[in-house]
């Protein structure tokens, strides 16, 4: 489905990934977990074109989208919710929802069906809203266009286990829709549960690779390059 | 999104106090136009600067070239008040698109320049191609067929007024749908951060040069009505004043809510209009401190009023 062959990759002449090669297959949910500054974050932008990509290829259904723009690939299927979520605080929700919708992207039907509580807080500014509630609008926003690959950065970072097993539940919801689900999460015992397969990422490098099953059953692994143990 | 009949409400306020004004200054009805008109240029400067951020200080080229554009237009092909209007709005998207394929490149104060630079060029270009324009002297022997083949212009401005009106509410009309549709609140979100907007999809370059040329061609609108109900088209529709002037006037309104530019227009004129009768030499004083006054007490333009009446009365 996508792919980064010897990727190096930064913002400017910073390089944050080093020579990254990864791949996953349509409708695989893979989660990317490492600790803080290793390149997640930057993986997903990457794959988005958003950042600096000093060599290397990224591929999307065997065509190389190295050089398009941000918004060509999202027209070609990738959605990204941003770690920062990116709420514009002046649109209400709705707006805020309208102004990710591409043509023949989704609906708000279909925002409001998957989290029905933008719909109760429709008129509600951006600025007004909980983090949980930002989150489900960054998640929604996103899907208004329709993404067939949805990059997801750190979408449980600061809520509420209730909130973080609600959209846990959506992401599998999305999956079992067909969607290939990336996941860059510190939960790492969430998004290891949730994903087919893992990938541990240290210095901008590949340092593990397997399924997400083996991975959770190795505390020694998760200790040496997580760090933070099973924390939920 | 479900219709609210108080939205209407604004809308019903311009239309009566259009009407009121119409019977109230039957004799000022030139004045009354100049402001209907002016409105339709400010509105399409809301667009661009309040919905869109783009910073400019020439937007007069997109209005001058309307004016130069239906002026040609009625003199050489087709007297048709709607079929000048048409040629006034494509010539005013036409410079708004080529020049914004460059302009939207740039960010701050090279915008800034650029607009303005935008805006001389065209004004020297009509100043020298006088056989065309008429140069420094303007362009004259515009005669307007009747609108819609029914209403003739008329010597106190009774038909003007009221198709000034009507283009300007047609405009106020369409442009509330352009920025609650999605191209309108992606040029918001653009405003607010290119950045986000890039990053869930949107092509910012294009989408602003899109927003611009559909701007310049609302200001072509405003130029061409200029022209047909002056019957004049001077330098002076492209001068560093008239985008000046438009700014303050959206500024005092409040930018980004349309109704803004209405309110901010009616002021601005209206009281240039009492000042400089009262006082010709010093009424840019009167001006200057209103502007100061609002920008001070109320940053948000006269649109922000009830909102920091509100926060003033709960003490905050």
């Amino acid at each position: 489905m996508l792919s980064l062959g010897g990727v190096t990759a930064g913002y400017g002449e910073t390089r944050v990934l080093e020579d990254l090669t990864l791949s996953f297959a349509e409708g695989e949910r893979l989660a990317i977990i490492g600790r803080n500054g290793m390149g997640k974050t930057t993986t997903l932008a990457t794959m988005m074109g958003l950042t600096r990509l000093h060599s290397g290829a990224v591929r999307l259904r065997g065509a190389d989208i190295s050089r398009l723009p941000p918004h060509r690939r999202q027209a070609s299927g990738l959605g990204i919710v941003p770690q920062t979520r990116d709420i514009f605080p002046s649109l209400s929700v709705e707006e805020n929802l309208l102004a990710g919708q591409t043509r023949g992207g989704g609906t708000l039907a279909e925002a409001y069906a998957l989290f029905p509580r933008l719909r109760e807080r429709r008129r509600n500014g951006g600025a007004l809203l909980s983090g949980g509630e930002q989150q489900m609008l960054a998640i929604a926003r996103t899907l208004m266009g329709r993404p067939e690959v949805l990059l997801l950065d750190e979408p449980l970072e600061g809520l509420a286990p209730v909130i973080c097993q609600m959209l846990m539940d959506v992401f599998e919801r999305l999956s079992a829709e067909g969607r290939t689900i990336v996941l860059v999460e510190q939960h790492a015992e969430l998004a290891l549960r949730f994903a087919d397969r893992a990938v541990i990422l240290d210095t901008g490098r590949i340092v593990h690779e397997g399924r997400a099953a083996d991975v959770l059953a190795d505390p020694a692994l998760l200790d040496r390059h997580v760090g933070v143990g099973l924390d939920v | 999104m479900s219709p609210n009949p108080r939205r209407l409400v604004p809308d019903l306020v311009i239309l009566a106090a259009a009407v009121g004004l119409f019977f109230v200054f039957p004799y000022d009805l030139a004045f009354l136009t100049r402001i209907l008109i002016m409105v339709v240029f400010v509105l399409s400067l809301d667009l661009v600067l309040g919905y869109a951020g783009i910073a400019t200080l020439g937007h007069a080229a997109m209005y001058g070239t309307g004016a130069y554009a239906a002026g040609l237009f009625a003199i050489h092909v087709s007297a048709d008040p709607l079929l000048g209007l048409a040629a006034g709005a494509v010539a005013g998207a036409a410079i708004a698109a080529v020049s914004g394929l460059i302009m939207m490149r740039a960010h701050g104060l090279t915008l800034l320049m650029l607009s303005i630079a935008v805006a001389q060029v065209l004004q020297e270009v009509a100043n020298k191609a006088r056989p065309v324009t008429g140069g420094a002297d303007g362009l004259r022997g515009i005669r307007m067929e009747p609108v819609l083949g029914i209403w003739e212009f008329d010597f106190i401005g009774r038909t003007g007024y009221w198709y000034a009106f009507t283009v300007m509410a047609l405009v106020l009309v369409m442009l509330k749908v352009v920025v609650a549709s999605p191209f309108g609140l992606s040029a918001r979100g653009i405003h607010e951060s290119p950045a986000r907007m890039r990053a869930i999809g949107t092509p910012v370059y294009a989408r602003l040069v899109a927003i611009y040329t559909l701007a310049g061609g609302i200001a072509g609108v405003a130029g061409a009505l200029a022209a047909q109900v002056t019957s004049l088209v001077s330098l002076e529709v492209y001068s560093f004043e008239h985008s000046a002037e438009a700014v303050i006037m959206l500024v005092l309104g409040g930018t980004g809510r349309l109704y803004g530019a209405v309110l901010g227009v009616a002021l601005f004129m209206t009281v240039e209009h009492l000042a400089a009768a009262v006082d010709p030499f010093n009424w840019l004083f009167i001006i200057g401190a209103l502007v100061l006054g609002v920008v001070f007490f109320v940053p948000a333009g006269l649109m922000g009023v009830p909102g920091a009446l509100a926060r003033l009365g709960r003490g905050r």
